[in-house]
């Protein structure tokens, strides 16, 4: 475990495009009532506290597995997403990428 | 790498997360739960319109006009609306003055509260385990990592931001700058001065106010 905070040059909003994707997906779904921001924020927290229990947490790739995995949990408890729903479209787009041909434009076949 | 050919015979294949928030993109988009071209509006604001910039305005106006700082510090939302810096994250801002006697310096314990319309997205150690945890409890330590000595005699106070109030570091202005305008002055202000991490300096030359 590093107590070090680094913090020397500028960096991008959003390190990758998925980190952007999830986060404006969650100001979308807070815009669209589906859930508050002090909801979210509590259940992102209870996330962070979790993950922090067995290891450092450094601010990048581990604080939006962390919200990924929020959101998830938030959007099967409402049954907008079920775990099911997710894994069998997360396979479709799986395939879609295994079977475009690189430089096409990757889309879900169904 | 689950898929390293040297050829790339297909697409390359994203990432576990990326791939489970496309999942989560495509499902929510067909049941009419959320519009893909508002996702592409709320990422195209945060990457390209929304920034630390908004705050050193902020920050250069209050330097420069005493009832404009005044207002701000009593009840910034208001001040703040009316420059249209409000919504996502900003609903109720607290604007807390650095003076020699006191430095103030923002955190979350939480998760990673900060104020949106103000600074844009919170750099990567304001969201670090590191940060969080030892802001409160040793903030001088955590000064003297970002490079920062306070006079002995100067007391740190640390804000801890909820869903419900942000913070916003209205830093010192620095010694030197009495015939800037306000965009000179904004353009010395930097993010981290904001958090409280990071004190305002001098401009380079006397002669020249930067750009």
């Amino acid at each position: 475990m590093s107590d070090c905070i680094s913090h020397s040059a500028p960096e991008p909003a959003f390190l990758e495009p998925w980190h952007a994707q999830v986060f404006a997906l969650t100001v979308s779904l807070n815009e669209a009532g589906r859930f508050s921001w002090a909801d979210w924020v509590e259940a992102f927290s209870a996330t962070l506290r979790r993950n922090g229990l067995s290891r450092e947490l450094d601010g990048g790739a581990d604080y939006f597995n962390a919200w990924l995995q929020t959101l998830e949990a938030i959007l099967a408890a409402q049954g907008s997403a079920s775990p099911q729903e997710v894994a069998l479209v997360r396979r479709d787009w799986e395939e879609a990428y295994l079977n475009t041909p690189h430089g096409d434009p990757v889309r879900l076949a169904r | 790498m689950p898929h390293d050919h040297s050829d790339h015979p297909h697409a390359l294949l994203p990432s576990d997360p990326a791939l489970r928030v496309k999942a989560l993109e495509t499902i929510l988009t067909r049941k009419g739960l959320i519009e893909p071209a508002a996702l592409d509006e709320i990422i195209d604001t945060y990457q390209n319109k929304i920034g630390p910039q908004n705050g050193a305005r902020v920050v250069a106006r209050a330097w420069s006009d005493p009832a404009f700082k005044a207002a701000l510090l009593a009840d910034a939302d208001p001040v703040l609306a009316e420059l249209g810096y409000y919504g996502r994250q900003g609903e109720h801002m607290v604007v807390v003055e650095n003076t020699p006697a006191q430095h103030n310096m923002v955190v979350c314990t939480l998760c990673s509260c900060y104020p949106w319309p103000l600074l844009g997205i919170p750099p990567g150690w304001y969201k670090s385990d590191a940060y969080r945890a030892r802001a409160v409890r040793e903030p001088r330590r955590v000064l003297a990592d970002f490079g920062v000595t306070l006079p002995a005699d100067t007391a740190v106070r640390v804000w801890d931001s909820t869903a419900e109030v942000r913070y916003l570091v209205l830093p010192m202005r620095p010694q030197g700058t009495a015939g800037l305008d306000e965009p000179a002055l904004a353009a010395l202000v930097s993010r981290d001065s904001m958090i409280g991490t990071a004190l305002v300096g001098a401009p380079q030359s006397n002669s020249e106010a930067p750009a």
